[in-house]
């Protein structure tokens, strides 16, 4: 009698424990959520000054001017847009070839090193790669890239405009190089994870057929892994426009609107790191953090397009097996 | 017919050789940036850089506050972090099998793993330091915690699914309830990942700087007062870069040295520890 007293006390205690550890779990997977409804939560309110005053006109605005409160984002998103496009142009057939080198060509032994290698690059911190840029690599640049982007491409009809300028340096194209450098280095890691995944059968019949490695991987490899490439290049992309270190460093922040990828300009992630501590008066500050809301919004449309591509080629690859 | 097989052996060649050309083009800027950090950091790197505080411009000085400040907000951050992410991993490997939450966190947080870390920053500013008006280290740390989760709770996600479920059903047959099942039997089992994990999350917020910018700034003087702006390495990098002064810019590169090997021994340490609990399991 009272042994199973004793007991089912026990049980109880153990339904109550299950319980609770259950619920802290459960909490914890809540706060994630929270955090992200909190984040733009806060960054809304923090922008309804800046909202309020110039509403729809901040995203087409080209005018930056703390001296007479006038806000507008053009300058620091165009640059944003295009220092990651910039970025990507370079990064996808470099990232593309690293990681077909990595899955098909490697010799065994190199594979694992190098595979290792390109992930220490992708670890090191944003900050390193700004400052290499702005202390070694701009004044390279400048010295003998620069001038001779001037010479030959800048006369030519069309894109000559956007390659001709002083030769600073430092400036939009550089900020895009650097970029590209940075998440070189992510996309292909990304993209020799997804390499990876093609059944090891598919190829060997191709290769069985006579094919030669590099039809395996345009018409093997590559269609299997076609949404899983591009959403690795999505991650890539929502790593390159968030980035602030590695471009402050080297657009040379300059609020103008140009059409030569020489000049300096902005990107939003530069203006905040630049301009948030020293920003004075409501409205500057709303202004900034309205910024910080709108590369929110355009990173999370982006890193929700690249994990959904991601998600179905998970799918796919567990139907196949 | 051969003029199609030479075709094809030509194009196979010339791919083939550009794709290693890539490879090579990927390991010449990594060897270029190390090379570059070792040239001017190493000379820079003194013993007065662990003695000595940040200096004025043209005097001697060190970066002593710099690393004690980036020491504790990473503990601290790395502190606070950890459990969440490791409880709400659980829930999603152990509990979140049916219903709408499981799913929904996975994505939002797959996307906070890759989201800016200077809007986290923003964020941080608006929730803390306007409330308390003024930058400080708590505010650091916090940014520094927001971004340690999300990769905590996707590496303990992963590695709770790589436990047998077979574990899991011998500790239910034995009449274990479910906390301890998941705390002593799976966790356990899945301890070396779950480290591997938080080891990759400090060294990715070691080099953070953006989310600092507005939360803990910087000071110039020795502070262990988390309720105060504290100095840390990432901030006191960037503004001694950008400055004109000759000795501040020698400063950072010791800084950026010393950030970039504590972050590569952390992530070759993850891997090795890593590969030694696969290797032996």
């Amino acid at each position: 009698m009272n042994t199973s007293f004793l007991q089912e006390a026990r049980l109880k205690r153990q339904i109550w424990l299950d319980m609770l550890f259950r619920g802290m779990t459960r909490l914890s997977a809540f706060g994630v959520l929270a955090l992200l409804v909190a984040i733009l939560g806060s960054l809304i309110i923090g922008s309804m000054p800046a909202i309020n005053a110039f509403g729809f006109n901040f995203l087409t605005s080209a005018q930056w001017d703390p001296v007479t409160d006038e806000y507008g984002a053009l300058v620091p998103i165009i640059g944003t847009l295009v220092t990651s496009a910039i970025a990507l142009v370079i990064a996808i057939p470099v990232s593309f070839g690293i990681a077909i080198f990595l899955t098909e060509l490697s010799p065994r032994v190199l594979r694992r090193p190098l595979g290792i290698a390109v992930e220490l690059l992708a670890g090191i911190p944003s900050i390193i790669y700004g400052m290499w840029g702005l202390f070694v690599f701009a004044p390279l640049f400048a010295d003998h890239v620069e001038p001779w982007l001037n010479d030959h491409i800048g006369v030519l009809p069309y894109i000559g405009p956007f390659f001709s300028g002083p030769p600073m340096g430092i400036g939009i194209l550089t900020a895009g190089i650097i970029l590209a450098i940075m998440v070189i280095p992510f996309i292909a890691s990304v993209m020799r994870d997804v390499f990876e995944v093609v059944p090891a059968l598919l190829k060997e019949s191709a290769y069985g057929l006579g094919a030669t490695t590099w039809e395996v991987v345009w018409k093997v490899v590559l269609p299997y892994t076609r949404i899983g490439v591009v959403g690795g290049i999505m991650l890539g992309l929502g790593r390159a426009l968030g980035e602030t270190m590695a471009v402050t460093f080297v657009i040379g922040n300059a609020h103008e609107l140009s059409e030569s990828l020489l000049m300096p300009g902005n990107s939003i992630s530069s203006a905040l790191a630049n301009e948030f501590t020293e920003a004075v008066g409501e409205l500057y500050t709303s202004a900034l953090i309205e910024l910080g809301l709108i590369l929110f919004f355009i990173t999370f449309v982006v890193l929700s397009l690249a994990r959904f591509m991601l998600y179905k080629l998970g799918q796919r690859e567990g139907q196949s097996t | 017919m051969m003029n199609l097989y030479t075709r094809r052996r030509i194009i196979n060649v010339i791919g083939l050789v550009v794709s290693m050309l890539a490879m090579l083009f990927g390991l010449f800027w990594l060897c270029w940036i190390l090379f570059t950090l070792l040239d001017h950091g190493l000379p820079a790197l003194t013993m007065s850089v662990f003695s000595e505080m940040t200096p004025p411009p043209g005097s001697n000085g060190g970066l002593l506050n710099a690393i004690a400040g980036s020491l504790m907000m990473s503990l601290i951050g790395t502190l606070i972090g950890t459990p969440i992410g490791i409880l709400a991993g659980t829930y999603l490997a152990e509990f979140g099998q049916r219903g709408w939450l499981a799913p929904i966190t996975r994505f939002i947080n797959d996307i906070l793993l890759s989201a800016p870390s200077i809007v986290i920053g923003l964020f941080v500013y608006e929730v803390y330091v306007v409330h308390v008006k003024h930058f400080s280290g708590w505010a650091g740390a916090l940014a520094l915690a927001i971004i340690v989760i999300p990769i905590v709770i996707r590496t303990t996600e992963n590695m709770l699914r790589l436990v047998p479920n077979t574990l899991r059903e011998a500790a239910a047959a034995l009449g274990a309830p479910q906390w301890k099942i998941v705390n002593f039997v799976t966790l356990r089992a899945a301890r070396a990942g779950i480290i591997t994990g938080v080891m990759l999350a400090i060294a990715r917020i070691s080099g953070e700087t953006a989310p600092l910018l507005f939360t803990s700034l910087n000071n110039q003087f020795w502070s262990s007062d988390m309720d105060q702006p504290l100095a840390n390495l990432p901030v006191v990098i960037f503004q001694f870069a950008m400055s004109p002064y000759e000795d501040w810019q020698n400063l950072a590169w010791a800084g950026a040295l010393l950030i970039t090997l504590s972050v590569l021994t952390l992530n070759i340490l993850a891997r090795v520890l890593f590969r030694q609990s696969a290797t032996t399991h």
